[in-house]
């Protein structure tokens, strides 16, 4: 299996028939990210400084950290991120998502995810490539249809 | 607001992907992300138009979605509408396939 050479930058983009305040729930609430990443529940204030956290779902796990940057309900969410499910991902240093919601006409959003300063976290760039895609089809699936994605 | 008049249909991902020097560019960027229109453009016998008219078809598929860096304009592979395709074409036809796979698995670890 060929992989993605690890980037500094990168950039997902889908369109989800869905307002951008549904949107931003998907994003920041874990009943819903329970549904599309990997189960995982976050938990944050999603106030600029606050811990960004994302916890295995039965609890027992910190999967991710990091600290909330921009917070601007229901347009723009910005946070560090470090895996810890790895212990390579782990031993590096915090990366960054942003969140960019762009609301359309015909009730469909564009969602933009750019994970970038990934300089010094080559491992998670690497194991995000193939992540995001997949989180992001599985979101549109379950705004658009209230399923998760089988499988 | 924004017109995205394309996101219903998967045809503008299909015929994005019609075309061999589209899937070419596909597989670059593949190999390395956030290239300038001068990079891609070097590694194809082909004009700057050409290759501009090209990547405006990638970018309307959203197949490539582009980040402004300065004064340059960077290109990103974008696969998230190849992985709705996947889940719309190829799940619905393998998954009985899988949940038999599943099934296997399951039954071989309990009996391991």
């Amino acid at each position: 299996m060929t992989t993605m050479t690890a980037q500094t930058t990168q950039v997902y983009s889908v369109f989800i028939r869905a307002t951008p305040e549904q949107i931003w729930d998907a994003i920041t609430k874990p009943e819903f990210t329970a549904k599309y990443f990997y189960g995982s529940l976050v938990d944050s204030t999603f106030e600029p400084g606050a811990p960004f956290l994302s916890y295995s779902p039965d609890r027992s796990q910190l999967w991710v950290d990091g600290v909330v940057e921009e917070a601007v309900r229901p347009r723009r969410l910005s946070h560090t991120w470090r895996a810890l499910y790895d212990e390579e991902t782990a031993a590096e240093e915090h990366s960054r998502v942003t969140w960019e919601i762009e609301p359309g006409d015909g009730g469909v959003s564009k969602l933009t995810v750019v994970h970038d300063r990934l300089e010094g976290a080559p491992k998670t760039a690497a194991n995000v490539a193939g992540g995001w895609m997949y989180i992001l089809s599985g979101m549109k699936t379950l705004l658009e249809t209230g399923e998760p994605l089988a499988g | 607001m924004v017109t995205y008049h394309r996101h219903v249909d998967d045809d503008h991902v299909f015929k994005a992907l019609a075309d061999p020097t589209r899937r070419h560019l596909l597989d670059r960027l593949f190999e390395r992300d956030g290239r300038t229109l001068t990079e891609l453009e070097s590694e194809l016998e082909m004009t700057r138009f050409g290759v501009m008219k090209h990547l405006r078809v990638l970018e309307d598929a959203g197949l490539v979605v582009t980040r402004r860096s300065g004064r340059e304009k960077l290109h990103y592979l974008n696969p998230v509408p190849i992985r709705l395709i996947h889940n719309r074409w190829i799940d619905k036809y393998t998954e009985r396939r899988v949940s038999a796979l599943a099934e296997l698995k399951t039954e071989l670890e309990e009996t391991a």
